[in-house]
């Protein structure tokens, strides 16, 4: 697929739910094997088309996300390639020792798209909210975990994970008018974050539609005059060390954004690997959802309570660099 | 000369016990035996299948969803050659991957891994889907507990199966009366086969140590053009070995030398296991 700004701009205006189906509806058509399931949710995950181009191809197995794990495990078993998708808590949560049996003990290839985790089911609240997917998932042996920064990520992810033989968990935060990260080609390969702005002495790592977040913070001082890197985290698992080791061992100051509980996500991981390799040079900033039962409210709303959009992140950036650098010119 | 039904059940369950006995480990007796005649007429008459060449997709398929009493199978899928003994005499021992809960294994005949009660039936209702979509002659079979319906997920799967017609899909109910702790509640607040038949299952009812019972139903069970079956199977929990008939202290228990001498006399000398 060609990808240009026009495409960029159209997607990013819908949405990764609305996406999703898009996307889908695209590689159904050039593989017959490719079967949607959802659990009742696919009029709000963008499938209403593909289900009329392809009403044999898509199941609606009911509210029954249980059920939806062993069943798409079961058809992926008779060479479907199957797509489960549900909300990411049902997806996470309801369905956990389901996706524990089946996709991570019997390794059956399932991919599982957990839709408007994060902040973005808004007003739904939190029964609604995707807070802790990536810790419960993250706990799962062999089990893939992918979040996209945008919507042209999204179409790489959806194309990548389609032969690629093992169960993934595939995380959609952001909403309609998420921002956008990518205009031009680029390559993705699963297991391989990206570095959208080159590395520098400061460096900022986020997952999922955070980074388009915690890239307007960037762009906006190294216009500055800042020189600071920027790495896309979109696959959280299997973590590839060597590159976030790569961008540590480079930083004097470390920023890590995510939409996610402090409790094991993205932030947890790095942690983990800092105590690891004994690292205690850098300066480490991060900014994750707090450990409680979040407010309420319109996802742009919501991020900016949490510091998670674009303008709080350069607050948050600006004023910690500021605080570097003064320690620095003290000593 | 091939032999009978009656001996066929007879020789797995001295499988069964011989097992239990030399694994030097407490093994989940009880439901290992309720089962063994419907895994006899079901692996002697009904599902195609083929131990020499275990992959050859036109083999229908099995599901152990009440993973604990995989002895059982273990010991039908020895019967019918799938692994040498070598192979079984790893049974229960450390780092072996024949343990008390099936571990998928397509060589061995192992379709699915389980363990976490009211799994397999999802698993089998999504395979028997994708048979028929497909327009595959494979069939599902997927053996169930009772107490094992009391899973929530099992509905959630029932309703599934129902909805989408899954007449390619047999659910057989291991009805023994017990669940871990005691005696389940189906025989008098409950009725499973009611419960089955209410969610739009093809419910047949048999005796799960009578044959010709089971056989009828399995054949009905494969002439229904519209439903899934479950063929809801009344049996006793530790069938062929008297001391553990209905004794749920043989739920999972650990077989000794001398008592090991009495169950095997008790079995060889009744030759009809009924």
């Amino acid at each position: 697929m060609e990808i240009n700004k026009k495409i960029a701009k159209r997607w990013s205006r819908m949405g990764p739910r609305a996406v999703y189906g898009k996307v889908m509806a695209t590689i159904a058509k050039e593989n017959d094997d490719v079967l949607l399931m959802s659990a009742d949710l696919g009029r709000s995950s963008g499938l209403a088309s593909f289900y009329q181009n392809h009403p044999e191809r898509f199941v609606n197995v009911g509210i029954a996300e249980q059920n939806m794990i062993g069943v798409a495990a079961g058809m992926t078993r008779v060479d479907y390639k199957v797509y489960a998708s549900t909300f990411a808590p049902f997806a996470s949560m309801r369905a956990a020792e389901q996706v524990r049996m089946n996709m991570g003990y019997m390794h059956e290839p399932v991919k599982l798209v957990a839709l408007g985790s994060g902040l973005a089911m808004g007003f739904l609240g939190n029964s609604h909210f995707g807070l802790e997917d990536v810790a419960v998932m993250k706990t799962i042996p062999d089990l893939t975990i992918i979040s996209p920064a945008d919507c042209i990520e999204l179409d790489k992810v959806m194309n990548a994970t389609l032969n690629y033989d093992h169960p993934v968990y595939i995380r959609l935060t952001g909403t309609v008018n998420s921002p956008i990260v990518y205009e031009d080609d680029y390559d993705f390969e699963i297991g391989k974050p990206n570095w959208i702005i080159e590395k520098g002495l400061i460096n900022v790592i986020a997952m999922g539609t955070t980074v388009g977040q915690a890239k307007q913070a960037v762009d906006r001082l190294n216009a500055e005059g800042y020189n600071i890197g920027l790495l896309n985290m979109h696959t959280i698992k299997p973590f590839n060390k060597e590159i976030v080791l790569d961008g540590i061992k480079a930083s004097k100051q470390l920023f890590i954004f995510e939409e996610h509980t402090k409790v094991g996500g993205l932030v947890s991981s790095i942690y983990e690997l800092l105590i690891e390799e004994n690292i205690t040079s850098v300066d480490v900033v991060t900014k994750s959802l707090p450990d409680q039962y979040l407010e309420t409210g319109e996802y742009e709303y919501l991020i900016s309570l949490y510091g998670l959009d674009g303008e709080s992140i350069y607050n948050q950036m600006k004023e910690n660099i500021e605080r570097m650098s003064n320690a620095q010119a003290s000593t | 000369m091939k032999k009978n039904h009656l001996e066929v059940s007879r020789d797995i369950r001295k499988i069964i016990i011989d097992r239990a006995y030399s694994c030097g480990q407490p093994a989940h007796l009880g439901g290992a035996l309720s089962m063994v005649d419907l895994l006899t007429v079901l692996y002697e008459d009904f599902l195609r299948f083929d131990s020499s060449n275990p992959l050859c997709i036109d083999r229908d398929i099995f599901i152990l969803s009440k993973g604990h009493t995989v002895l059982g199978y273990f010991a039908t899928l020895f019967y019918y050659d799938y692994f040498s003994e070598e192979v079984f005499d790893t049974f229960q021992q450390n780092g072996s991957k024949l343990i008390a809960h099936p571990i998928k294994n397509l060589k061995y005949g192992i379709e699915s891994s389980n363990g976490s009660l009211g799994q397999g039936i999802s698993y089998a209702a999504g395979m028997a889907l994708a048979y028929k979509k497909k327009s595959l002659p494979n069939k599902v079979y997927v053996m169930m507990g009772d107490g094992e319906c009391n899973e929530g997920s099992v509905w959630e799967a029932a309703q599934f199966a129902a909805e989408f017609k899954l007449n390619n899909l047999v659910a057989i109910v291991d009805q023994n009366g017990f669940r871990n702790d005691g005696a389940t509640a189906y025989s008098d607040v409950l009725h499973l086969a009611k419960m089955w038949g209410s969610f739009g299952w093809n419910v047949i009812e048999v005796n799960g140590h009578d044959h010709l019972e089971i056989h009828k139903a399995y054949t009905l069970a494969a002439m229904n053009d519209d439903k899934p079956t479950v063929v809801v199977a009344n049996t006793i929990k530790g069938k062929g070995i008297s001391l553990m008939e209905n004794n749920n202290d043989w739920h999972h228990n650990r077989i000794t030398k001398s008592s090991y001498d009495q169950f095997i006399g008790e079995l060889m000398g009744n030759n009809n296991g009924n």
